[in-house]
């Protein structure tokens, strides 16, 4: 089922990025958007529309490249790639530092100290030294899949960011079916931490391996399940548009979201939803490997789990893609569910929309959604780090208990429950403010 | 694919001896099916370093310090064990002031060990903020040790006919400050993080269950004999020292959160320990006499008649005994020490063949038996 | 039950194994008692089943060798024994000849025999038979020798590792 869907996904991203072929900034002008990418857009806008001045070289070699480039969606493409990846580094690369900041505030210590200020630089040394380490390959590994593994994980996790928003408009590509994307390619992941476990020639890794696969594909499905309930009651795919449905009213004259209230989110649609978030957090913790579902990689158990044979930047690159697999199913959750970009004040989400916002409003309601996006992803992963700092581990039979028996029972309860609700109250949200639909 | 075309295999894993949860260079060989455990064998040895070989070469107080490194979490009772057996033998008496020092860093070193079993308890389940909770107020412990003697792990210091250095004023009000900070706050806090916490119980109840009569059988002591409900403790069954004096419980394992003599029983047991052991300080410092800290003919040297005697002590793992022969001479004959660790860890290989044990499991088991392999080598 | 004397108890033991009991020390700073060496599965069986003597619990196993005895070379092998029930201890010692040392094993009496008769194996060369895997347990399982025996000399080198003495 899932190559299945990794086939049909990958036309459906290979259409998003083809139709970037457009005027990008004109899509950006005009206030209505229909998907393609929007980073290179968001750029180019900047500096042509709002004057970023020309003396900035950063803008200027970005204009120069997209302009003078042959093809200016390769150009583009190779930006967007680097804006993602640069995020997903520099988010893992704070997330590290934070982690252990928290962790230590949490246990009564101070954590570290010594490189830069509060240790703020700590990771970046950290990431130096692992850098120059030296890349050893266990001699009876099997070398292809060894080296290959944590690319393919990391990989996994990256293409997952492809259709995720960073902020209204923010985003590399609106596929129509966004939330599949997301939910098929997370299968890759498993694929390179399977290869990881077995190529490495080491039983603990192999049992690391198994306990990986196993969790990770059997908490799929009651992600699967959110998923699907939110789609429902959304009436898409596109994380675009989900959110846009949670920023309250359209307005009917002229086609604008101004952004509503705080239960205009997902989250408060119907009670349902607010189960299923929860059972969407457990699940998600189990999907990127985070205590109390850290079976795959129980230090005190397994040592190291399916990483344990990994140095070096081979070991980093598994490293990142945990770190950026945590921001990743937050921010997932923050846009089903906690109502993406909209701050659930309505004065501060209609700041900078409509036909008469000035350049200026519209470039502080930017940065306000971007803020507001990454606040509440930032909150949820904060919330991981504080589960994993608190709990114990539970046991493999408990983690495929907890997932067969509890999770999933109630999140179809709440997908049958949740379209009862969507029939019987006309598509109106639980406060009985619904989405007015022209 | 029929079912009897999969070929399935048992696997051969090796636990150890460098592994994070057997607390030392112990190894375990276990077949698994999958991640069940179908048989284990436990090897030790990898940590011997001939304390009784080396103990027929030094004098009676030379001893004392390769004590220390039998179990060095709880060395005071080491120290105290050996004491009490060469104590006996030369027929020495022991300062009533001594008796006070010895019972307050006695059930101090078994707090700070007690401590440690909890927060590695912890991160052997999986939890990690208990184990650092458990280190700062170790801590404490072991500042106020190195205060008294200058060491904070291989104390050395109850010694034959008392102990090597007196405690000061300061000391004592260290002490108290310490148990006032201690009790009961700091437990009930480590009772809330962990002892109830729910996935804590599912992982520690009803695992590695263990019947009292098969316990006894293979010699466990200690808490993990009294987490199987039986009510044993040498202070209170053949008290030493000023114990039958001093008032305080046994606590025992109760089954209250699954089947009596599981790990959470074992585990519970040392918390409630805990809470005896600063009742059982408080006591000590209200009433330390005034006097001598050690005998001043054995504080040089010790040379105790021909003969031979077995003593035991109750450590914080179990009972702490020491079988000493001596000829006559200022070097004993043969010094043989029961470790309690080495009968506790033994039932390891028929708790794994009792019932289902998974990996996971099997950490817990090891972590509930509370093991020091320093102990189990010697 | 109740808590019984050395002296009860070794009474005990002769009531029912009339011929077991060699020599009774209750003098000296232990009180012990030696038992022969055919006779200890006996001895050892009647400790821990009856109901009078009820010891459940074996503490230690020590083994001791004296290779310059008057009445020839000797090694003691020493079991203390408990009651958890009855609070009273007991030690029993066999005496063996130090050329061949063999007693019966008493691992299916107490379980924990297993592990302390293999370590005094190891350290001492007893050999108790009966025991179902009498290997070496604190040494390498190829090292040579016993080091607990008084004539024992340590080796220079143990598979490439040179013995340093400081």
């Amino acid at each position: 089922m899932n190559l299945f869907a990794f086939t049909t996904i990958f036309a459906q991203a290979g259409k998003g990025l083809g139709e970037f072929a457009g005027d990008y900034s004109s899509k950006w002008d005009a206030g209505t958007y229909d998907g393609g990418l929007v980073f290179a857009g968001i750029i180019k806008w900047l500096v042509t529309t709002w004057g970023v001045p020309e003396w900035v070289p950063l803008s200027s070699i970005l204009n120069g490249v997209l302009e003078a480039s042959v093809f200016p969606e390769i150009g583009a493409l190779l930006i967007t790639i680097g804006l993602v990846f640069g995020f997903v580094n520099i988010f893992a690369i704070g997330a590290v530092w934070s982690e252990r900041k928290v962790s230590a505030h949490m246990q009564c210590r101070l954590g570290p100290m010594e490189v830069g200020p509060h240790g703020i630089l700590q990771t970046v040394a950290d990431g130096l030294k692992l850098l120059a380490k030296e890349d050893i390959i266990p001699r009876l590994a099997d070398k292809p899949l060894f080296a290959l593994a944590p690319a393919i994980v990391f990989a996994g996790v990256l293409m997952r960011f492809v259709p995720l928003p960073f902020g209204d408009q923010l985003i590399a590509s609106d596929l129509d079916l966004g939330l599949f994307f997301i939910a098929a390619v997370g299968a890759v992941e498993v694929l390179g931490v399977i290869m990881a476990g077995w190529s490495s020639n080491n039983k603990w890794s192999l049992f690391g391996t198994i306990r990986t696969a196993t969790q990770m594909v059997s908490y799929e499905i009651p992600i699967g399940l959110a998923f699907i309930t939110v789609i429902i009651c959304s009436g898409s795919f596109s994380l675009m548009e989900i959110v846009n449905q949670q920023g309250g009213s359209l307005n009917a004259s002229d086609g604008y979201v101004y952004g509503g209230w705080i239960w205009h989110w997902n989250l408060f649609r119907n009670p349902f939803m607010l189960v299923l978030s929860i059972t969407y957090f457990i699940a998600s913790l189990a999907e990127c490997k985070r205590s109390p579902f850290d079976l795959p990689e129980a230090e005190s158990e397994l040592v190291s789990g399916f990483h344990t044979e990994y140095t070096g930047m081979r070991f980093a690159l598994f490293f990142l893609a945990e770190y950026a697999a945590m921001y990743l199913v937050a921010a997932v959750a923050v846009v089903i569910f906690l109502g993406g970009w909209w701050s659930g004040i309505y004065p501060l989400d209609a700041l900078g929309l409509g036909p008469e916002a000035t350049t200026l409003a519209k470039t502080l309601g930017l940065l306000i959604k971007i803020g507001v996006f990454l606040s509440k992803a930032f909150a949820l992963v904060f919330v991981q780090m504080w589960v994993r700092w608190t709990l114990p581990r539970i046991r493999l039979d408990q983690m495929m208990y907890v997932c067969w028996k509890v999770l999933l029972p109630i999140s179809l309860v709440c997908l049958i429950g949740s379209c009862l609700w969507e029939l019987a109250s006309g598509g109106a949200s639980v406060f009985g403010f619904g989405i007015v639909v022209e | 694919m029929t079912e009897a075309k999969i070929r399935t295999e048992e696997m051969l894993l090796n636990m150890g001896p460098q592994h994070p949860s057997t607390h030392g260079v112990f190894r375990v060989v276990v077949r698994t099916d999958g991640e069940l455990i179908l048989e284990s064998e436990s090897h030790i040895g990898y940590l011997h370093r001939c304390f009784e070989k080396c103990a027929e070469g030094n004098n009676y107080l030379q001893v004392v310090p390769y004590t220390d490194r039998m179990d060095y979490l709880c060395a005071m009772m080491n120290n105290w064990g050996y004491a009490v057996a060469v104590e006996k033998l030369a027929g020495i008496e022991v300062p009533e002031r001594a008796e006070y020092i010895r019972v307050m860093v006695a059930e101090l070193n078994r707090v700070a060990s007690h401590l440690l079993a909890f927060g590695t308890y912890g991160l052997d389940i999986g939890a990690i903020t208990p184990f650092l909770y458990a280190f700062r107020d170790r801590e404490r412990i072991l500042k106020i040790f190195e205060k008294l003697c200058g060491q904070r792990l291989n104390y050395s210091y109850v010694r034959v006919g008392g102990v090597t250095f007196d405690m000061t004023e300061e000391i004592l009000a260290d002490i108290e400050a310490f148990c006032d900070y201690f009790d009961p706050k700091i437990i009930d806090e480590y009772d809330n993080l962990l002892s109830y916490n729910g996935i804590f119980i599912s992982r520690t109840a009803n695992v590695g269950v263990m019947p009292a009569d098969l316990a006894i059988s293979y010699g466990v002591t200690g808490p993990s004999l009294r987490g199987s409900g039986v009510q044993r403790d040498l202070r209170r069954d053949a008290p030493y020292g000023i114990y039958d004096r001093l008032e305080f419980d046994v606590p025992v394992g109760t089954g209250e959160m699954g089947q009596l003599g599981d790990c959470w029983d074992r585990y519970m047991v040392r918390m409630r320990e805990m809470r005896q052991s600063i009742r059982l300080v408080r006591q000590a410092l209200a009433g330390i006499p005034e006097g001598p800290f050690c005998d001043k003919k054995a504080y040089r040297a010790v040379k105790p008649k021909a003969g031979e005697t077995y003593k035991r002590v109750e450590g914080a793992r179990g009972e702490v005994g020491f079988y000493i022969v001596s000829d006559g001479t200022n070097i004993p004959y043969r010094v043989k020490a029961r470790a309690p660790s080495f009968s506790n860890i033994s039932i390891l290989d028929k708790l794994t063949s009792l019932s289902d044990v998974m990996v996971a499991d099997l950490v817990a088991i090891i972590g509930s038996l509370d093991i020091v392999l320093g102990e189990v080598d010697r | 039950m109740a808590r019984l004397e050395v002296g009860q108890i070794i009474a005990v033991l002769k009531e029912k194994l009339p011929d077991a009991v060699v020599e009774e020390v209750l003098d000296g700073v232990d009180p012990f008692v030696v038992v022969k060496a055919e006779a200890w599965a006996a001895v050892a069986g009647l400790c821990r089943d009856d109901s009078r003597l009820g010891f459940d619990l074996l503490s230690c196993i020590t083994g001791v060798d004296y290779p310059e005895r008057e009445d020839g070379a000797e090694i003691e092998v020493i079991y203390n024994l408990d009651s958890i029930a009855n609070h009273h201890e007991l030690t029993v010692k066999v005496k063996l000849p130090r050329d061949d040392p063999r007693i019966a094993s008493v691992e299916e009496i107490w379980r924990t025999a297993d592990w302390h008769e293999r370590e005094t194996y190891d350290l001492l060369g007893v050999v108790f038979e009966g025991h179902h895997n009498l290997v070496r347990i604190l040494c390498a399982e190829d090292w040579v020798g016993h080091p607990l025996r008084k004539d024992y000399e340590p080796p220079d080198s143990f598979h490439g590792i040179k013995n340093v003495i400081y």
